[in-house]
């Protein structure tokens, strides 16, 4: 049972991952790229985690995972805003 | 079925590597070479997680993928451009067309001959079986080392002479960076988004780095891990505007800096005098010796790497500033052109920052 | 669930391999980096998998370090100097 709902939960992730990075690759612009990247990707780790939580053998492990979410899901929003700042000053400038 | 997934893993790995690594070496644009080198040590990482190896990937995740990434590109947008394309050519143009043939053969015979030595000593590891390899050495003394993580044993106790010969090299780097002048001056400060992201980001990184430097005893982690991201920390200080990077003043600055050699050499030395040999640490106190080492060693090693993502000599390295107290942030180093010297306050307005923008639209 | 997961592993690096092909076509450096950034996120997502399958508990802890320094890379990319030095 426990072992169904994590394959669920894991499959689900990297087909996540597999949108973003054909997003990455398909959509026409640095702006909508940054979508693609931060939502999908951050959404398949999530699930990912989720996944793998199931199968951690103890509460730190599984807080861990926690952890390794949350801060990814910080640090690519950050990165997202700088980047697409930086792209608009740039357009700004020149 | 997993066998074969895992070798078609291993080798889209392996074609990532192999092309990360050349367009990040044959590309004109430096910016470009940054990025894509950084992508390389994130890729890196994975193939020595693949490899079994966590100690290598950790320090490779800390060093390759996050430190030398913002130390690279902070170096790039600091090149003197003369050119107006801001492209780096080659040696020839400026130079003369010689100097540049002479010094792209030399280069080309010493790299073909590393790549044969490395052929060589590929063969002749496969070649020799595991009973002859040094890791059932280091797992039939494991218990007598003090820790219970080999790569640790190996580092701290069976070899520890290397690693006091490399913190000193890591000493001999940081006084050619002090060689180089003062410190750059700081960053802008950084929007809310970041500024928050670094609040709570820099107390993580922190106590990431103290969990690294404690778990190594048994388990992957260590004295460079722990101190690579210790380092990390200061970067993101530093990145978010913050006028310090979170290193000390004055002589607590020098203790730093000289902890790692200066602790081995205090070890070693105290040893010879109870009469052992140099760095024989006797197996009942090797434990505790080494958390003291590689504690000392973490703080040499996260301050050689701010003080490089520093690029110089900071303020605070006087000893007139123990007197002083806390360094005051530093105001905009006055240039020739001392009129154009704006205050701090002025520096945050839409405008003057988009004036310095302008400088580094190139990419 | 061993083949699930080296499946799931496998796709997470068709994913980053993707990201790859961003990173090299890419017309400007604002698109490398966001092609970086996703070779991060895959690479995270992969360090965890492989944890699981390669019965290394560590690479949770790579994983981790992985993480938190994602957003240096970008910081130092777009950060702005207090001023430029002509030398």
């Amino acid at each position: 049972m426990i072992d169904a709902l994590s394959s669920m939960l894991i499959v689900g992730g990297v087909l996540f991952y597999l949108a973003g990075s054909i997003g990455l690759l398909r959509l026409p612009d640095l702006y909508s790229r940054l979508h693609a990247l931060t939502k999908a990707d951050n959404l398949g780790l999530g699930l990912l985690t989720a996944g793998l939580a199931l199968h951690s053998q103890d509460l730190l492990t599984a807080l861990k995972l926690l952890l390794i979410w949350l801060a990814v899901l910080a640090a690519s929003a950050a990165s997202a805003h700088l980047i697409a700042r930086h792209a608009r000053r740039q357009e700004a400038g020149s | 079925m997993s066998t074969t997934s895992l070798l078609i893993l291993d080798g889209l790995l392996l074609i990532s590597m192999v092309s990360l690594a050349w367009a990040a070496l044959t590309s004109s644009d430096e910016r470009r070479c940054v990025i894509l080198f950084m992508a390389f040590g994130l890729v890196l990482a994975l193939a020595w997680a693949r490899l079994l190896a966590p100690d290598v990937a950790l320090a490779e995740a800390a060093i390759g993928a996050g430190l030398s990434g913002g130390l690279l590109l902070t170096a790039v947008r600091e090149r003197p451009q003369s050119a107006p394309t801001g492209r780096t050519d080659s040696v020839d143009n400026r130079h003369g067309s010689r100097m540049g043939l002479t010094l792209h053969w030399v280069v080309t015979t010493l790299s073909a001959a590393l790549a044969v030595t490395l052929a060589w000593a590929l063969g002749h590891a496969f070649s020799r079986g595991p009973q002859d390899s040094l890791a059932q050495a280091v797992s039939a003394n494991l218990a007598a080392s003090g820790v219970g993580n080999p790569v640790t044993a190996v580092l701290l106790n069976f070899r520890a002479y290397d690693t006091l010969l490399e913190l000193a090299v890591l000493l001999t780097a940081l006084l050619g960076i002090f060689a180089l002048g003062r410190a750059r001056p700081g960053y802008l400060a950084a929007g809310p988004v970041f500024d928050g992201l670094a609040r709570w980001l820099v107390p993580v990184l922190i106590l990431a780095a103290g969990y690294l430097l404690w778990v190594g005893a048994h388990a992957p982690g260590g004295a460079f891990q722990a101190g690579a991201t210790l380092a990390a920390a200061g970067v993101v200080l530093r990145l978010a505007g913050r006028p310090d990077i979170g290193l000390p003043h004055g002589i607590a600055l020098r203790i730093a800096m000289a902890a790692g050699v200066g602790i081995f050499l205090l070890v070693g030395l105290g040893l010879l005098l109870l009469g052992r040999p140099f760095l024989g640490y006797p197996p009942a106190w090797a434990g505790a010796l080494i958390l003291m080492i590689e504690s000392a060693a973490m703080v040499a090693i996260a301050a050689t790497l701010m003080l490089a993502f520093l690029g110089g000599r900071p303020e605070s390295f006087g000893l007139q500033a123990v007197h002083e107290g806390p360094a005051a942030p530093p105001v905009v180093v006055p240039r020739s052109e001392a009129p154009e010297a704006m205050s701090r306050a002025e520096f945050e307005t839409p405008e003057a920052r988009d004036r310095f923008t302008k400088e580094e639209n190139r990419c | 669930m061993a083949e699930l997961i080296s499946l799931s592993a496998l796709g997470l690096m068709l994913s980053l391999f993707l990201g790859l092909l961003r990173a090299l076509l890419g017309p400007n450096a604002g698109d490398r980096m966001v092609a970086t950034q996703l070779i991060g996120t895959a690479g995270v997502g992969m360090l965890l998998l492989l944890s699981l399958l390669l019965d290394q508990r560590a690479l949770i802890d790579v994983a981790l370090i992985l993480a938190l320094l994602a957003a240096v890379a970008a910081a130092a990319f777009t950060g702005q100097q207090q001023e430029t030095r002509h030398d």
